[in-house]
């Protein structure tokens, strides 16, 4: 589990995030919604120690990240930013090999490789495993860096909007991938997600945030509700029940 | 596959580099060597080939990790004031002590080579429009002010005459007992190998550096470090080759994309290639004279870098 304990933010007088309070259950997909500049990436950056803290404790599995190495942290918890744009001229399997730094500082054993390829396989990258990363489509390169997440081999996933850039088709492949990954094994996933429909139709917990703070949280039939949706957006959303899910009409 | 064509180029040339010069020495007389000839061979035939290999296997590895650390293709040591913070460092060297030893010399180029590097790092992270180009113009401009604060002072001590010979480098001033400090980047060069992923994860940023569990800042400083010790130990003892550091990497990176690990080889090879093969042109076009390499490895670089330059235009628009 991963519990967040009055966590505090500061940029010069810009409180970002403010006395946040969570728990994060394991092998559940958690959303992290709200509008721009509610502290959400900056959050998820505390948690996964890419940026420190001002004041209080975040704990993974009862550790507080603080204290741990980051190399051990590195095999618990991985994050996957929204800067994806690096450019340099990697394999996909370059790449995913990456992901196995933690374990094995560069020199890749059987059992590293092992995860390297499943997680190819897992992600349907086998026929672009050789092409550069600076020849794939924004899906598949998105998928790639999740692939090289995989290899990671982390309890916890987060993502810092991952749908970022992404059209319609890719973006569905790649929340389906995230379920999986939640569903078949176990892991627990994170995310920042700017659609509230996408949120809603493949997450199992959401967190709002508004001006630093958590405003709302729960699960994503408790959220995605209109009465809730106006107090996170300041803006009148229509929810209507598709299917079996909830989808909040915005446009009009 | 590429890489026996390279070993075999630099085979070839090693042997031709030995056998040219003004005093004949062919490959028969090798099973009979007159004192005379086995004193060249030893004192300044084969000191100048061990010199020019090893000097261009290090100045294009240094030059593909300062490109990988930057995360810009056109940065190297000559880019980015690197070179002219360590002659720098030589002229205060000259300055302080009078009868400073080579090794003396080499650790005050260090320190202003260090300097200089992270000065420039630093500049980098302030700089907030990273274009591709702008990067390298404002490492040469900052170069330029560091270069020109040598001259000034190299001129207000007398000292242009000496401090230019560290402008340009040559080869033809290595004989045996001057450029054994260039032995110091071998060892360099291995611990750049085994550092190889860690740079290339630290070239792909911070952040995604800290969610492998690397430490970021440690790998750049031994980045910078050995970028800064192999620049000073180069320039002492053959002076600054152009373009080297900058031209190489790029070609590797053409043709095998950016995987340091892999392209270590490569690099080495064909920059002691590249380097022989500029040196052996020098010393026979106005035979038996010899033009400085740094000026032969200047001119067929600047070609290459021009070329390269407008290959990236073509392909960013």
């Amino acid at each position: 589990m991963v519990e967040v304990r009055n966590v505090s933010k500061q940029y010069g007088n810009k409180k970002v995030v403010e006395q946040v309070s969570l728990n994060i259950r394991k092998g559940k997909i958690t959303s992290f919604i709200g509008p721009n500049g509610a502290g959400k990436s900056t959050l998820l950056s505390m948690i996964s120690r890419l940026i420190t803290k001002d004041s209080g404790e975040i704990y993974i599995d009862g550790a507080e990240i603080g204290k741990c190495k980051s190399n051990d942290l590195a095999k618990k918890i991985s994050i996957l930013k929204q800067s994806n744009h690096i450019n340099i001229r990697l394999t996909v399997k370059d790449l995913v090999c990456f992901g196995r730094f933690p374990y094995s500082q560069g020199r890749l054993t059987k059992e590293d490789w092992r995860h390297v390829d499943e997680a190819i396989a897992y992600m349907d990258l086998q026929e672009m495993q050789d092409s550069y990363l600076d020849q794939l489509s924004g899906g598949q390169k998105q998928r790639a860096f999740i692939a090289m997440v995989m290899a990671q081999d982390t309890e916890y996933i987060l993502l810092d909007e991952p749908l970022n850039n992404l059209d319609m088709k890719h973006s569905v492949q790649i929340m389906k991938v995230l379920k999986r990954l939640a569903r078949e094994l176990g892991k627990t996933v994170i995310i920042v997600l700017h659609d509230i429909n996408f949120a809603s139709c493949y997450s199992d917990y959401i967190v709002a945030l508004k001006d630093g703070k958590i405003i709302r949280e729960g699960r994503t039939e408790e959220i995605i509700d209109s009465q809730v949706l106006r107090e996170i957006y300041d803006m009148d959303i229509q929810v209507e029940t598709i299917g079996s899910n909830r989808i909040g009409i915005y446009f009009t | 596959m590429r890489k026996r064509y390279l070993v075999m180029a630099l085979i070839v040339l090693s042997s031709i580099s030995v056998f040219i010069g003004v005093k004949n020495i062919t490959p028969l007389d090798l099973f009979q060597l007159s004192d005379d000839q086995a004193q060249t061979l030893l004192v300044s035939r084969l000191p100048r080939l061990v010199s020019l290999i090893i000097a261009g296997i290090s100045m294009s590895i240094l030059g593909m990790i300062m490109q990988q650390l930057t995360r810009n293709k056109f940065v190297s040591p000559t880019t980015a004031g690197t070179m002219d913070s360590a002659r720098l460092g030589v002229l205060v060297s000259l300055m302080l002590f009078t009868s400073a030893t080579p090794l003396q010399k080499m650790l005050v180029a260090f320190v202003f080579a260090l300097a200089g590097t992270f000065i420039f790092m630093k500049i980098l992270d302030k700089v907030k429009y990273k274009d591709t180009i702008f990067i390298p113009l404002v490492g040469l401009m900052f170069g330029s002010i560091v270069g020109s604060i040598t001259t000034f002072f190299a001129y207000k001590h007398d000292l242009i005459q000496n401090i230019s010979s560290w402008l340009q480098g040559n080869f033809s001033m290595v004989v045996k007992g001057r450029y054994e400090l260039l032995y110091i980047s071998i060892p360099l060069v291995i611990i750049a190998y085994l550092y190889a992923n860690r740079f290339t994860i630290a070239g792909m940023g911070e952040e995604f550096s800290v969610n492998l569990g690397l430490k970021y800042k440690q790998v750049v400083n031994i980045g910078l470090i050995i970028i800064a010790l192999v620049s000073s130990v180069v320039i002492l003892t053959v002076g600054v080759i152009p373009f080297l550091g900058l031209v190489i990497p790029n070609i590797v990176a053409i043709y095998q994309g950016d995987n340091l690990k892999r392209n270590l080889p490569h690099t080495a090879l064909l920059g002691a290639v590249f380097v022989l093969g500029c040196d052996i042109l020098g010393r026979l076009i106005i035979y038996p004279y010899e033009i400085p390499i740094g000026l032969t490895v200047g001119v067929i670089g600047s070609g290459i870098f021009l070329y390269l330059l407008m290959r990236r235009i073509a392909y960013a628009s």
